[in-house]
């Protein structure tokens, strides 16, 4: 397991966001997590990055515990996030935003580096077209492109996307989905989260449920798109 | 009122023109303090005008322990050895201090994720426990039986007095601007100001530190995200800050040439004045609005008489705010285009 969550409960104040949810994801799969909005799917994803506080559970990361270590520890491991909103800095251009991106990594003036730019514009050639222009100048969909972008900049080996196809067009949430399963190609593992469950199961190797917190239940990306509960709840009665 | 006094001869306005851009280079330095610790904590630091402070009294020190206790005046040139190893000192002593306040009065703070309002009141408070310690600092000694040996430095029962540097600095006339001489210190500390404020400017737009103060500004969660580690840019801000002061501190002693416990607090609002007129959160704000505030409240007191200069600074600060409420160059650190 690349990824193990083992009881993990993360409070807002008083409140319980999420109940001891359990789960793995596997080495070069992408696992989805799908459920309501305040399910606790991005409080879940912003545990992982080490933005929330853990009340009670372990989160390893490639058999080491990294549940209390600080957010700019666990990207250097390998986790970085497209997070939810985007989180583009608006005033950075596209350009300096994906080296925003490699933060962490030292080969800035490398071919390496050119090699991984390269592929975030090949993904997303929009990118290219704008990549002097100021982030919060552009669009929600190129916003969106580029927090995917960014976050492959820093060369993860976990890669956590939080709804990438919120207030999308309908043929970019198509294209979003087909370069997440390219992502997912490329060798790197996906954890998606998603309200657009019909999208995020199709793509999923394996899929999670959360409802107010809880991990209600799991199965293959299949078994959950075929499963009756699933389809009334969240895909709108069929596929 | 005298408008004639700042109008009626062109040498007297530019006399008065540069020694406030003289005040106003010592207000911008201060005010980056402020303004960058705004930028990345959305946190007025107050007790940045301690960290002023700090600053003046190890600019004297450093001559009381390298030259002694007997008055003298030099040229600056003459004094240029000593000043220098003072300059280090005083940036030293601040960033000390700057370091030290990120370390107890906020962090905790940051940590709790205590209300802003908190924060600001922890600051309050520790400006006043730095000055009065400073004021206290014979007592201090005394604790350790040291006051007699350290009587140079503490001062024993004057410790609240005004403390001189024993060392004047006697300026130079080096050239005439119309009919104003300009003297080399006054040289020198505009210089100094625009040289440390254009390198400043650089390392946050080019550096990869820099990269990080400008993202940890505009959004610290997608920051951290990014692998920044957000306490170590906190720390940056508040060192930058201090080294900035304690050259400010260098300059302003190579002016007044004395301080006293309290030598930070009227400096301090100004060079906060100085920060939100030019747009707090802003590098380039800082350095306009600090040398603008100077300038204005030298005319102001060329104009109403030398005793108006902080109603004038003031009035001018609710002017500005209730045209321009984001200050003059109103973006962010964050914002900051390279």
């Amino acid at each position: 397991m690349l990824l193990e969550v083992e009881g993990l409960c993360v409070n807002y104040g008083h409140i319980e966001a999420i109940r001891d949810i359990s789960f793995g994801v596997e080495e070069g799969t992408v696992v989805t997590l799908i459920g309501a909005n305040g399910a606790g799917k991005t409080t879940t994803l912003k545990t992982l990055s080490g933005l929330r506080k853990v009340r009670a559970g372990t989160v390893k990361f490639d058999g080491k515990d990294i549940t209390h270590l600080p957010p700019f520890e666990r990207v250097l491991m390998g986790i970085s996030q497209s997070p939810e909103g985007r989180g583009c800095f608006p005033g950075m251009t596209v350009l300096e935003n994906l080296d925003m991106g490699a933060y962490v990594r030292n080969d800035r003036k490398t071919a390496a580096y050119q090699a991984d730019l390269d592929r975030v514009f090949d993904l997303f050639p929009r990118l290219k077209e704008r990549e002097k222009q100021a982030a919060g100048s552009m669009s929600g969909g190129e916003q969106q492109m580029l927090a995917i972008g960014r976050a492959l900049m820093a060369k993860p080996r976990l890669v956590l996307l939080d709804e990438p196809s919120m207030g999308l067009a309908p043929k970019l949430i198509q294209q979003i989905f087909s370069i997440i399963t390219e992502i997912n190609a490329q060798g790197t593992t996906v954890l998606l989260v998603e309200q657009n469950a019909a999208q995020a199961l199709k793509r999923a190797h394996t899929a999670h449920v959360l409802e107010t917190g809880e991990i209600v239940r799991s199965g293959t990306g299949a078994e959950l798109a075929g499963d009756d509960s699933v389809k009334a709840a969240y895909l709108g009665g069929d596929v | 009122m005298d408008l004639g006094a700042l109008f009626g001869n062109f040498d007297n306005f530019l006399s008065f023109t540069m020694g406030g851009l003289v005040f106003g280079a010592i207000y911008a330095l201060i005010a980056l303090g402020y303004t960058m610790v705004y930028g990345v904590l959305q946190l007025i630091n107050f007790a940045h005008s301690e960290v002023f402070m700090f600053g003046t009294f190890a600019v004297a020190w450093v001559f009381v322990l390298l030259h002694g206790t007997e008055s003298a005046t030099w040229s600056l040139g003459k004094a240029l050895p000593i000043l220098l190893v003072a300059l280090v000192a005083a940036m030293l002593v601040s960033a000390a201090i700057a370091l030290l306040l990120e370390r107890f009065a906020y962090r905790p703070l940051i940590k709790k994720n205590a209300p802003k309002l908190i924060a600001l009141i922890s600051a309050i408070g520790a400006s006043f426990a730095l000055s009065e310690a400073m004021g206290l600092r014979d007592r201090f000694a005394g604790w350790f039986g040291l006051d007699d040996n350290l009587a140079d430095y503490v001062s024993p029962d004057k410790a609240r007095d005004v403390y001189s540097n024993p060392v004047t600095i006697q300026p130079t006339n080096l050239f005439k601007i119309g009919g104003y001489s300009v003297s080399d210190v006054d040289l020198v500390i505009i210089v100094a100001a625009l040289v440390m404020m254009i390198a400043l400017d650089q390392i946050v737009r080019r550096t990869r530190f820099g990269r990080g103060i400008r993202a940890t500004a505009q959004d610290p969660e997608a920051a951290a995200l990014m692998g920044v580690n957000s306490t170590r840019v906190v720390q940056g801000t508040f060192l930058i800050g201090g080294l900035m002061a304690g050259a400010a501190a260098t300059l302003y002693m190579m002016k007044i040439g004395s301080t006293r416990q309290d030598a930070g607090f009227i400096l301090g609002v100004k060079a906060f004045t100085a920060a939100v007129m030019g747009g707090i959160g802003n590098l380039r704000g800082a350095l306009l609005g600090g040398l603008l505030l100077g300038v204005m409240e030298n005319w102001g007191a060329a104009v109403f008489g030398s005793e108006w200069r902080d109603v004038v600074a003031f009035v001018l600060l609710v002017l500005i705010l209730l045209v321009r409420p984001s200050g003059l160059l109103g973006e962010s650190l964050g914002k900051a285009r390279a």
